[in-house]
């Protein structure tokens, strides 16, 4: 089984050489850590940036350079700055290869909720409806079932959705999952030390298994 | 060109024809009233238009509908408006960093209306290039295409979402001049220069005001026909939401 950042090394496996990537809060924000060295790559913060850098050292801190998550970011050589309408418009454009998020539950048709616990304080959907009702390229990060034990790949999904048949593909602790065209969750890879039958019990939703299931190597 | 005060003036159309340089956040927010529609500029606490709004705050202005990304958080930012209750209806992308908020959203004295962030980037750059509405496919199949035009596209489904109208834009850039024309610095920009182009009247706050022709053309971001007020604020506190560092020995 993966931790946070087993997930985020996984993913970062997704990533090719030249992408312009998206990264959404939470794990994905992990995966910038283990970016192989030598790709370029050039992260994208939705608020105007192309060309996210690490953390400030203290105390050089730039109140006017933060990210998409509001904190503190450096900006790299080579960035472009730009206002939200553009950095919308990139994304809509399709420009932008690959997206990264979490989501609370994922269907089988690839819909996605992410956004809003009917009942709880909604704080809103941020850029996520624009970001997953264009990218040609999303992979979800998430684990595989809720706090309370329950699948979080489903047939349907029970809440508020945050956009229709746009997940390619699934990182949890437990696999790496594709969502097929035509429905169901391909199961392609296992993560280390766990099993099919694991994995079948967590997945709500339709798991297409075929022949023999490769262990992840991160 | 000559400073002409915003109080010389008496209708809003005026703002077209006046001349841009103001002395005060005070006499920016002068013709603001009760139950305006008002675009604030800035993502989270970056590149808020943070002169104004304690402007606003002094005014003590009320019932105002604000069009701005997030909400602030208690003590800065339209968190400030929040809590002096002088917002009717906050229309955002992602809100509640803020206990105040969330309490009057819960009570119900607070109407919220969130749209996603690039629908609300582009409704305002709509506004600003003087088209009616935009086909955006952000929403299809969610409770935010509700009661919405939807229209197909090459097999894509696209909702139609409005313009938006605002009485006032306000935002902050880092350098303005004299003529209105504007540079923003780093992410600060973000939503400044759409709103700035969306507002019936752009107000717009600047660290540094310089003569014109000081700023070279072809570095302006906002052209100054879009701004119809400018002034220098002090101070800048600019107050960070979320410090996140390394350490010198992690490089």
């Amino acid at each position: 089984m993966l931790d946070k950042e087993g997930i985020a090394k996984r993913i970062a496996k997704e990533i090719k050489d030249g992408y312009y990537v998206n990264l959404g809060i939470g794990i994905p924000t992990l995966v910038a850590n283990y970016i192989p060295k030598g790709m370029d790559v050039v992260l994208q913060s939705e608020n105007g940036l192309l060309g996210i850098g690490p953390f400030p050292f203290e105390g050089e801190e730039d109140p006017d350079s933060i990210n998409a998550g509001k904190q503190t970011i450096t900006i790299l050589p080579g960035s472009a700055i730009f206002d939200s309408a553009m950095s919308f418009g990139m994304i809509r454009a399709k420009k932008v290869n690959l997206t990264i998020l979490g989501a609370m539950e994922v269907s089988e048709n690839g819909d996605i909720a992410s956004w809003k616990i009917p009942g709880k304080m909604v704080k809103g959907m941020g850029g996520a409806m624009d970001l997953v009702a264009s990218a040609e390229n999303i992979i979800v990060a998430m684990q595989h079932v809720n706090k309370a034990g329950e699948s979080k790949l489903l047939p349907k999904c029970s809440l508020p959705l945050t956009g229709v048949n746009c997940v390619k593909k699934i990182v949890t602790e437990l696999a790496v999952m594709e969502v097929l065209p035509e429905g169901g969750f391909k199961l392609l890879e296992r993560a280390p030390g766990v099993n099919v039958e694991e994995i079948k019990t967590a997945t709500a939703g339709k798991l297409i298994v075929e022949g023999e299931i490769p262990e992840m190597v991160i | 060109m000559m400073p002409l005060g915003a109080t010389s003036i008496i209708n809003l159309l005026n703002y077209k024809i006046v001349l841009k340089v103001v002395s005060s956040a005070d006499e920016a927010v002068h013709d603001i009233q009760d139950g305006m529609t008002l675009m604030l500029g800035g993502f989270g606490l970056c590149g808020l238009p943070e002169k104004c709004i304690a402007a606003l705050v002094k005014k003590g202005v009320k019932n105002l509908t604000c069009i701005s990304n997030n909400a602030g958080v208690d003590d800065f930012g339209i968190g400030l408006m929040l809590k002096q209750r002088q917002v009717k209806k906050m229309i955002s992308s992602y809100v509640g960093e803020n206990a105040e908020f969330e309490r009057q959203l819960l009570s119900g004295e607070l109407e919220v209306e969130l749209i996603p962030q690039g629908t609300l980037a582009t409704r305002c750059m709509a506004a600003g290039y003087g088209m009616p509405a935009i086909f955006t496919p952000a929403g299809i199949g969610t409770e935010v295409a509700v009661g919405k035009e939807i229209r197909n596209f090459n097999g894509k489904d696209y909702l139609m979402e409005m313009a938006f109208e605002a009485d006032f834009a306000i935002v902050k850039a880092w350098k303005g001049d004299t003529m209105g024309n504007l540079v923003y610095r780093s992410t600060a920009r973000n939503f400044n220069p759409v709103m700035a182009m969306a507002g019936k009247v752009t107000i717009a706050e600047v660290e540094e005001l310089v003569e014109a022709g000081e700023i070279d053309p072809d570095h302006v971001h906002t052209p100054g026909i879009y701004v119809h007020m400018i002034f220098k604020g002090d101070n800048y506190e600019k107050r960070i939401e979320q410090r996140t560092v390394r350490k010198k020995d992690n490089a």
